[in-house]
């Protein structure tokens, strides 16, 4: 079965072409918290630099990746943190 | 369209310039995401109120449903939505929350 960070990692790239993306499963680190559940897969960092974040404000910006991952918000995942970056504020390694 | 739990919080955000809407309570917030906004606030000595939407379910769903943004915390100032945690630390950290604030008329004790 596909994990959820694989599932997480597909929406975006359609989403979001020609996006660099990182994804962090930081479930095993709220084992036993509220919101965690047996199987993990509930708390996830994103790191996403993407042309498309040009021009766009800080909500604007969360609100796209929010939509994208609808289905996972619906499906359980319960935390997502994000830092969402154009490729000109991302530096060299942009 | 009137939904009893949107006037609520409309009465909160209308009320208090500042308004955090978070896990536990300003002394002892119980989530990371949560704890981290009331420590910047805190830091540059913003007063706002905080809304503990663990106490109350109807709040903690329709505040997501209010923003159209499905997490908390979530910052309120002069009735806005202003961002979650990555945001206000992020405005934090590039000095725009300061300034945005003392726009809005609420004083900033810190430079930070
Ligand atoms: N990226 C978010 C992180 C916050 C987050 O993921 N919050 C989660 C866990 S505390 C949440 O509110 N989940 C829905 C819920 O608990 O009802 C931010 O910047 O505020």
């Amino acid at each position: 079965m596909q994990t959820r960070a694989s599932r997480i990692q597909a929406a975006l790239d359609a989403a979001f072409p020609g996006s660099r993306i990182e994804i962090e499963d930081d479930s095993h680190r709220h084992a036993g918290h509220a919101g965690a559940q047996p199987g993990g897969e509930t708390h996830y960092s994103v790191l996403m630099v993407s042309p498309a974040f040009a021009g766009m404000g800080r909500l604007a910006r969360s609100r796209a990746v929010h939509a994208a991952l609808a289905a996972e918000f619906e499906g359980g995942m319960h935390a997502l943190a994000l830092r969402l970056l154009a490729p000109e504020e991302a530096g060299p390694k942009g | 369209m009137t939904n009893p739990v949107f006037e609520r919080i409309e009465t909160d955000i209308n009320a208090n310039p500042v308004v955090l809407f978070m896990k536990g309570t300003p002394v002892f917030p119980q989530c990371g995401f949560s704890a981290r906004v009331v420590q910047i606030l805190s830091h540059i000595g913003v007063p706002f109120k905080g809304v503990n939407v663990l106490e109350d379910m109807e709040i903690r769903e329709g505040i997501k449903a209010y923003a159209n943004w499905p997490t908390i915390p979530q910052l309120y100032v002069k009735g806005e939505f202003v961002g979650g945690c990555d945001i206000i630390m992020e405005m934090f950290q590039a000095g725009e929350l300061q300034s945005m604030l003392k726009e809005k008329g609420i004083p900033v004790s810190a430079e930070a």
